[in-house]
C-alpha cells in the first residue's frame, strides 16, 4: 500500500495529461452526437491528422529557422491555429461529402460510413508519410524539452503546456456554446432540428460549424499529443479515439461538461491501474489489465446511471 | 592468400579443360546442379533479401570449380518470395518441379519458410535457412529442413545469462507487449534470469499502439531495478526507453532482435544509451568474406549476407558428400537431404555448423549488442553459445 501512496502524485500528473487529451477528443464525439445523434468514428483520425499536420508545420518552421529565434509559446500558438484551422476544414469537408448525403438514411449506414472514412484517413496519412521517409513513424521535434523535479516528482514542461492549453480550450468551448449566437443555434438544432429551422436557423450551416469546432479542437489536441509524447504514427487515432468515445459515454454522451469530466476520470483511472494494479491485487493482476479495470468501472457507472455521469435521461419524443 | 592463389589457378585450369571438352564434341559428362535461392528481393525487407542473395551468389561462384571437377556444372537460380507466404509456396512448387535443383537457400522470414518447406519436403530437396528463427521451423521434425542461425527461444535465456553474469544485474523488471513474440521472449528471459540468481522485481504488460507508458514506468521507478527487459518491437521499445529516461530511470535496458532497428534510435534519440540487444546475427565486418563482398558489390555486407554465404556452402558440401557416396554420380535428392543433415563440424566463415536431428545448428550463437550513442547499428559486446 505504501507504494500506492508514494507513486500517487506522479500517477496524478501522468493521469491528468492523458485525461486532458481524452477529454478534448471526447468533446468532438459528444458535440457531433448531441447535434446529429451520429457517432463520428472518424474523429480519432482527425486527431491523428492534427498530430501529423502539426508536426509537419513544426518541422517546416524549424527549417525556416523560426523555432530557434521565436519564443516556444508563440510557435506553439501558431502551430495550434494553423493545425486547428486545417483539421476544422477537414472535418467540415468530411461532413459535407460523407455524412450530409446520408442524413436521411438510417443511423447504422452513417456509422459504417464513419468507420470507412477513418480507414481512408489512416491510409492517406500513411501514404503521404511514406513518400517523405521510408517508414510511417514520425518523431516530433520537442518544443518544450526538460522537466522540473520537485521532491522526487517529475513534472515535464510539456505537461504544463498540455494541461494549460487543454483547460483554455475547454473554457473557450464553454463560452462559445453558452454565450454566443452560434452556440445558441447549436443548442437549438441539438434540441429539435425541424423547429430550429422554422425559427430561421440555418441547420446545415450550424452542423458545419459544429464539425469545424469539434475537428479543430481534435486537431489541436493532436498537436499537444505529438509535442508531449514525441512519436506519432497513423494508427494512434484508433485506440485513443475508442477511449475518448468511452469517456464521452461515461460523462453522458451529448453533454459537453460530461465529456470533460469523463475524459479526466478515464485518464486517471487508467494511469492508476497501470501503476498500481499489481500492488493492489498482490501480483495477481498486472498492469496489462489496466483497460479491464477502467472499463469495469465504466460498466459499473452505466449500470447505476445509464445516462452517464452528467447526462439527463432522454424523454422519448412522441 | 596462398589459398586464393591456388583456387584461381585451379579455376583457370578447369576452364581450359571445359573448353577442350566441348571442342571434342562428346561432353555429356557435366550434369547441371542448381542451387535455388528464395528471399524477399522486393518490398520492405528487400535490403536483407538482396544481401542474402549476394552472399549465396559469392559462395556458388567460389564452389563452381570444385563442382566442375566432380563433373557437375553449378548454377544459382534466384526467386523473389516478396516476404509473402503465398508467393514463397508458389515459387517452391516451381523449384520442386525443377529436376536439377538439389538444394535451397531458404528464406529470410520464418512465416514464409514454414509453409514453403512443406513443399521442399515433398520433393526431398534439402533447405538451409540463413535467417529463419521461429521455433516451428525445425520443431516439425522435417528431414530436409535445416537452419544455421539460433532459435527464437534461445534469445531470452542467452540475454538473461549476459544480463546477470556480464552486466551484473541483480534486480530485473520485465515488460512485454502482450504479443506472442514479446510475451514468449519476456517469459523465457524471466525464467532464465531467476535461475541465474537475479531477482525479478516486477512484471508488466503494455498495449501495442499506445504511446503513454508512464503508468508502467511508475511501477518501474518504485521497484528501482538495475535492468529493465522489454519483450517487444522497436516502436514501443523506443518510447519506453525515452519515457523511462524522462522519468529519471537510468537502469540498463535489454531487448530482443525485435528492437534491432534504426527507428529505435530515431524514436529514443540520445536516451538510447545503455541499451542492450540480443540478435541471432553476428558481426561479420572483420571477416575475409566482408572484404571480398565489398570488392564484389561495392557495399558493406548486411548482417545476414554471411549467413546466406554459409548456408549455400553447407548445402554444396552436402551435395558433394552425397555424390562421393554415390560413386561420383549425381545422387538422389533424399540422399542429398540426408547428407546435408549429417554435416558435422563444418567450418563456415561466420559459424561452425553441425545439425542436430531436428536441423538446428548446434553451434548457433546469440550475439549481444549495445547502444552507447544515438547511432545505428549498435556495437557488438559479446556472444553466448547454446
Amino acid at each position: 500500500m505504501t507504494q500506492v501512496w508514494d507513486t500517487l502524485p506522479q500517477v496524478l500528473i501522468d493521469g491528468l495529461t492523458l485525461g486532458a487529451i481524452y477529454a478534448i477528443i471526447a468533446l468532438g464525439y459528444t458535440m457531433v452526437y448531441g447535434i446529429l445523434e451520429l457517432i463520428n468514428f472518424a474523429h480519432g483520425e482527425i486527431f491523428m491528422a492534427g498530430a501529423f499536420i502539426g508536426t509537419a508545420v513544426l518541422i517546416g518552421l524549424t527549417g525556416l529557422g523560426w523555432v530557434a529565434v521565436m519564443p516556444a509559446i508563440f510557435i506553439l500558438l501558431l502551430v495550434l491555429v494553423i493545425t486547428g484551422g486545417l483539421t476544422g476544414m477537414l472535418g467540415m469537408g468530411i461532413e459535407r461529402l460523407a455524412y450530409r448525403p446520408l442524413r436521411k438514411a438510417s443511423k447504422l449506414i452513417t456509422l459504417i460510413t464513419a468507420i470507412g472514412v477513418s480507414f481512408l484517413l489512416q491510409d492517406i496519412v500513411r501514404f503521404i508519410t511514406e513518400t517523405q521517409q521510408n517508414n510511417y513513424i514520425v518523431n516530433t521535434p520537442s518544443l518544450f524539452p526538460g522537466s522540473l523535479s520537485i521532491s522526487g516528482l517529475n513534472i515535464r514542461y510539456s505537461f504544463l503546456v498540455v494541461i494549460i492549453v487543454a483547460i483554455l480550450m475547454m473554457i473557450a468551448l464553454e463560452f462559445f456554446v453558452n454565450r454566443t449566437k452560434w452556440g445558441l443555434a447549436m443548442r437549438a438544432v441539438a434540441q429539435d432540428q425541424d423547429t430550429a429551422s422554422l425559427m430561421s436557423v440555418n441547420v446545415n450551416k450550424v452542423i458545419s460549424v459544429t464539425f469545424f469546432v469539434g475537428s479543430a479542437l481534435g486537431g489541436a489536441t493532436g498537436v499537444l499529443f505529438a509535442i508531449h509524447y514525441g512519436t506519432i504514427d497513423p494508427y494512434i487515432g484508433f485506440i485513443l479515439g475508442l477511449k475518448a468515445f468511452t469517456a464521452a459515454v461515461l460523462g453522458g454522451i451529448g453533454n459537453i461538461r460530461g465529456a470533460m469530466a469523463g475524459g479526466m476520470l478515464l485518464g486517471l483511472l487508467e494511469m492508476f491501474a497501470a501503476a498500481n494494479l499489481s500492488a493492489i491485487t498482490a501480483g495477481l493482476l498486472s498492469s496489462e489489465y489496466k483497460d479491464v479495470f477502467a472499463f469495469a468501472i465504466l460498466i459499473l457507472v452505466l449500470i447505476f446511471r445509464p445516462e452517464g455521469l452528467f447526462g439527463r435521461a432522454a424523454i422519448e419524443k412522441v | 592468400m596462398a589459398l586464393a592463389m591456388t583456387s584461381t589457378l585451379a579455376l583457370g585450369f578447369l576452364a581450359a579443360c571445359g573448353n577442350t571438352d566441348s571442342a571434342s564434341g562428346g561432353g555429356s559428362s557435366s550434369e547441371t546442379v542448381k542451387i535455388a535461392l528464395q528471399a524477399p528481393m522486393s518490398g520492405g525487407s528487400a535490403t536483407l533479401g538482396e544481401a542474402i542473395k549476394n552472399g549465396a551468389a559469392m559462395a556458388v561462384e567460389e564452389e563452381k570449380a570444385d563442382f566442375e571437377e566432380a563433373g557437375f556444372s553449378l548454377e544459382l537460380v534466384e526467386y523473389d518470395d516478396q516476404g509473402d507466404p503465398q508467393k514463397g509456396v508458389s515459387n517452391a512448387q516451381i523449384i520442386g518441379s525443377d529436376q536439377d535443383v538439389y538444394g535451397v537457400v531458404a528464406h529470410l522470414n520464418s512465416g514464409v519458410f514454414i509453409p514453403s518447406s512443406e513443399v521442399y519436403e515433398r520433393y526431398n530437396i534439402p533447405s538451409v535457412s540463413p535467417a529463419s528463427t521461429a521455433t516451428d521451423v525445425t520443431d516439425r521434425n522435417l528431414k530436409s529442413v535445416n537452419r544455421i542461425v539460433a532459435r527464437d527461444d534461445f534469445q531470452g535465456p542467452a540475454g538473461a545469462e549476459y544480463a546477470v553474469q556480464e552486466i551484473g544485474a541483480k534486480k530485473i523488471f520485465v515488460i512485454n507487449d502482450k504479443t506472442a513474440y514479446g510475451q514468449g521472449l519476456a517469459t523465457a528471459f524471466a525464467e532464465a534470469a531467476a535461475e541465474e540468481g537475479a531477482e525479478i522485481v516486477g512484471e508488466a504488460g503494455i498495449t501495442v499502439g499506445e504511446k503513454d507508458f508512464n503508468g508502467v514506468l511508475n511501477q518501474v521507478s518504485s521497484a528501482d531495478p538495475d535492468l529493465v527487459y522489454f519483450g517487444g518491437l522497436y516502436s514501443e521499445g523506443g518510447l519506453l526507453i525515452k519515457q523511462a529516461r524522462d522519468n529519471g530511470i537510468d537502469a540498463a535496458f535489454m531487448g530482443g532482435d525485435g528492437m534491432d532497428s534504426s527507428t529505435l534510435v530515431e524514436i529514443a534519440g540520445d536516451t538510447v544509451n545503455n541499451v542492450y540487444l540480443t540478435s541471432v546475427a553476428g558481426d561479420s565486418s572483420a571477416t575475409e568474406f566482408a572484404k571480398n563482398y565489398e570488392e564484389e558489390y561495392g557495399a558493406k555486407p548486411e548482417s545476414f549476407s554471411i549467413y546466406g554465404y554459409d548456408s549455400a556452402k553447407v548445402l554444396m558440401e552436402g551435395i558433394l558428400d552425397a555424390a562421393k557416396e554415390n560413386g561420383g554420380k549425381l545422387p538422389a535428392k533424399d540422399k542429398v537431404a540426408t547428407a546435408v543433415r549429417a554435416i558435422d563440424d563444418y567450418e563456415g566463415e561466420m559459424t561452425q555448423v553441425s545439425f542436430d536431428d531436428k536441423g538446428d545448428n548446434e553451434f548457433a550463437k546469440i550475439f549481444i549488442y549495445k547502444f552507447d550513442e544515438a547511432s545505428y547499428p549498435a556495437k557488438i559486446q559479446g556472444e553466448i553459445s547454446q
